[in-house]
């Protein structure tokens, strides 16, 4: 059982929790993941760490209300309320050296999980470049976060309605058309690291992307997760989450985030059913 | 006295009527069915049955006393030697251990040893379950990790000692392979958490979701006053057949099928979160009782054809003959001598399998005779769900992050008989050093490493922690 000291609306659609896991938070490196269930009948989900405080024995975990599980925590679960079960930190931290210049991409709800990988990045010195990208202004959060960590941060909008217009590689195309990048760091929706990869990959930097494929235990047992890096097949949980993604077959990736997309919407209709029930 | 040749049966689910159910399959005994049964034992001096067992129940001891009618006093006996006697009737493979060198069994059918130990287990359940006594408190800290068949019975013994046992399970819920591989109807989930609470009310301390190698170090776990360490974390990573299309969107690992099946209660989606979908035509590939678990649960999820696919004959499949007929009689269609080489999609969705016809030859290490491929002999099969079932690697998070610890060419923990591995202290059993093998065997390890752990701990301490 893990408490939810803390709970708050970040933007349209995604909040933060801070959640009471002192184990956890003692442990954490940028780029691990956890796992959550929620109650008794409960999925198993994982969540990138967003953040954490090892003096204050807590973790920040950040949600986007998306399917069933997520519209849950975030319509069901408050401050005082415990989540069933938090296990963690699992995968491998990512690989923080000092490289020179840093592009960090964040897209959508992937902007948390970049900021604990910006910051350690900036602690190791380097030069931190961050993109942020949204869909719309009512959708971007943590700017301030961000800027703390940045050297120099870019924000876009798909609608133009805050920074710029368009999607987060364009400004990623000009940075590196201008030279000088050591490497690229990009978390968000596949599409999006799929197509940060193929940018990077065209002007020769590598990139790092924090995979998020389909989990049941997260510790290398079920092997759902598995994904395909240059011709071999990894599993994200313990190899990962992070891989050059420059090497990812990005086809089948998401071929199989999208495996169980009927079922997820029933189990969705299901608890909107209930919803209407208690209404 | 007259000596009657068959075992006495035991009721079953009919096959039509299971395979439309997750409920457990075999019925077990009546009172008056097993003392009929216990009364088949010769109660033969030289007992070869105790030695067959691989924690040395008093068989022939236990059986007198259901006989008798005595069903306490044979619990009792039952539970000086294996603390988890409800699991051990269910899923120990009798046949080649206690009951394959039972002396009636030369000339007849063995006594049912199994069924009687699963009788005597489910009646102290029915009838209040006694804690047995406890060791004098020694002071001394015992850290298990993985809450399996190997971590629950080395805990328990060791509580027996007097020492004080925290399990560390990386799982929201304790049993280990019990309860994310072996499914409820062949082993009900009821049943493994009757058996943990029992080793809970011993005093052993469980910790779930706690990840040793991430959570915490083994040396984390010294630092913080632990005196000694069982690591029991199983033989947890699926291997898979290395062929084209193994990440098709409809193969899947046995241990995923199985784990959203059993541990998840995928098979009550939606009322439970985890999803699984089964398509009509599922082949599984492999031949061992994970094989079985995996093909009757296909079956129950309303698959229409269920194929086991297995490279040898009938005669070297690793699978337990019960679980076999069971199969068999519940529907699934099993082809010998074949072999998957590539898996077929379309739009990154299995739908068929190309195979190959094989031929046995020379023996191989394992004694079988080794499978080969015949060439030319190629064909394609019509299916839209694959389970790959061909065994398991142990988990290497532990051996990575616990340096000094000796690992094998596979990965597995190296480990003594008594479980002594190359660090001071740390003691291993069960898959993790076998690699992939039965429950009861890994219990065994788990109780020998706790007899070995004892010793280790007053030779170098004394009789109380310092």
């Amino acid at each position: 059982m893990a408490k939810i000291l803390k709970k708050s609306a970040l933007c349209t659609g995604i909040w933060e929790f801070i959640v009471e896991a002192p184990s956890i938070a003692s442990k954490a490196k940028a780029g691990q993941f956890l796992i959550i269930r929620l109650h008794e009948k409960g999925e198993r989900i994982p969540l990138t760490l967003a953040d954490w405080d090892e003096g204050e024995g807590t973790i920040t975990l950040v949600v986007q209300a998306a399917g069933k599980s997520t519209r849950e925590m975030t319509e069901r679960f408050g401050e005082g309320d415990e989540i069933r079960d938090v296990v963690g930190p699992l995968g491998t931290p990512s690989e923080i050296e000092r490289y020179g210049t840093v592009v960090c991409i964040g897209g959508g709800v992937g902007i948390a999980p970049i900021y604990p990988i910006a910051r350690a990045l900036k602690s190791a010195g380097n030069r931190i470049v961050t993109i942020a990208g949204a869909r719309r202004k009512d959708l971007l959060f943590w700017l301030d976060k961000l800027e703390e960590v940045s050297d120099e941060l870019i924000i876009t909008t798909d609608d133009g309605s805050f920074g710029r217009k368009g999607v987060v590689t364009e400004p990623l195309k000009e940075l590196l058309r201008a030279g000088g990048v050591d490497r690229i760091w990009a978390i968000g929706p596949a599409i999006m690291m799929k197509f940060c990869s193929l940018t990077a990959r065209e002007f020769g930097v590598p990139i790092v992307v924090s995979l998020n494929p389909i989990m049941i235990d997260g510790t290398g047992m079920c092997g759902v997760c598995r994904v395909e890096v240059a011709g071999e097949t990894k599993f994200a949980c313990v190899d990962g989450p992070e891989f050059d993604g420059a090497q990812v077959n990005w086809d089948l990736f998401l071929a199989r985030l999208a495996m169980y997309r009927d079922l997820e919407e029933r189990a969705l209709k299901a608890y909107l059913g209930t919803m209407e029930e208690r209404v | 006295m007259k000596i009657v040749p068959k075992k006495t049966p035991m009721r079953e689910q009919p096959p039509e009527e299971r395979i439309k159910n997750f409920r457990e399959v075999p019925l077990g005994y009546t009172p008056e069915e097993a003392i009929q049964e216990a009364k088949r034992c010769l109660q033969c001096k030289r007992a070869p049955c105790i030695q067959g067992c691989p924690v040395n129940i008093k068989i022939p001891k236990f059986i007198a006393k259901i006989a008798e009618g005595d069903f306490r006093g044979a619990i009792r006996v039952i539970k000086e030697d294996n603390y988890l006697p409800a699991i051990c009737g269910r899923v120990c493979p009798q046949e080649t251990q206690c009951e394959a060198v039972c002396t009636l069994g030369r000339k007849f059918e063995p006594v049912a040893i199994g069924r009687l130990e699963r009788f005597a287990a489910d009646w102290e359940y029915e009838h209040g379950v006694e804690i047995p006594p406890l060791g004098e408190p020694t002071g001394f800290r015992v850290a298990v990790v993985g809450s399996g068949p190997a971590g629950l019975t080395c805990a328990a013994e060791l509580r027996r000692f007097g020492h004080d046992v925290v399990i560390f399970e990386a799982l929201h819920e304790p049993g280990g392979v019990l309860v994310y591989g072996i499914p409820e109807f062949r082993l009900p989930k009821r049943i493994v958490a009757q058996e943990v609470e029992n080793v809970r009310k011993l005093g052993v301390e469980l910790h779930l979701n706690v990840v040793v190698g991430r959570t915490v170090t083994i040396d984390e776990l010294f630092r913080d006053g632990f005196h000694a360490v069982f690591v029991g974390s199983g033989a947890g990573l699926p291997r898979f057949l290395g062929i084209p299309g193994e990440s098709l969107v409809g193969v899947y690992s046995a241990n995923e099928f199985l784990t959203r099946v059993n541990l998840m209660r995928a098979y009550l989606f939606p009322e439970y979160d985890t999803p699984i979908k089964v398509g009509r035509r599922v082949a599984v590939v492999g031949g061992g009782n994970v094989a079985m678990d995996a093909a009757r649960t296909a079956l129950r999820l309303g698959a229409e054809r269920v194929m086991v696919l297995y490279r040898r004959t009938e005669a070297e499949m690793p699978a337990r003959v019960e679980e076999v007929h069971h199969a068999k009689e519940e529907g699934v269609e099993f082809h010998f001598l074949v072999n998957p080489v590539r898996f077929l999609g379309r739009d990154g969705v299995l739908v068929g399998v190309e195979c190959v016809r094989m031929e046995l030859g020379e023996p191989d290490e394992s004694g079988r005779r080794r499978p080969i491929p015949i060439e030319g002999s190629n064909f394609t099969l019509d299916i839209d769900t694959a389970i790959i079932a061909i065994g398991n690697s142990p988990h290497p998070l532990i051996p990575r992050t616990t340096p000094g610890l000796e690992v094998s060419r596979k990965g597995t923990i190296v480990a003594d008989d008594l479980g002594v591995t190359s660090r001071e202290g740390v003691f291993a059993g069960g898959d993790i050093v076998t690699g992939a093998a039965t429950v009861i065997l890994a219990m065994g390890a788990g109780k020998r490493a706790a007899y070995a752990i004892d010793r280790f701990l007053r030779e170098k301490y004394g009789e109380k922690a310092p």
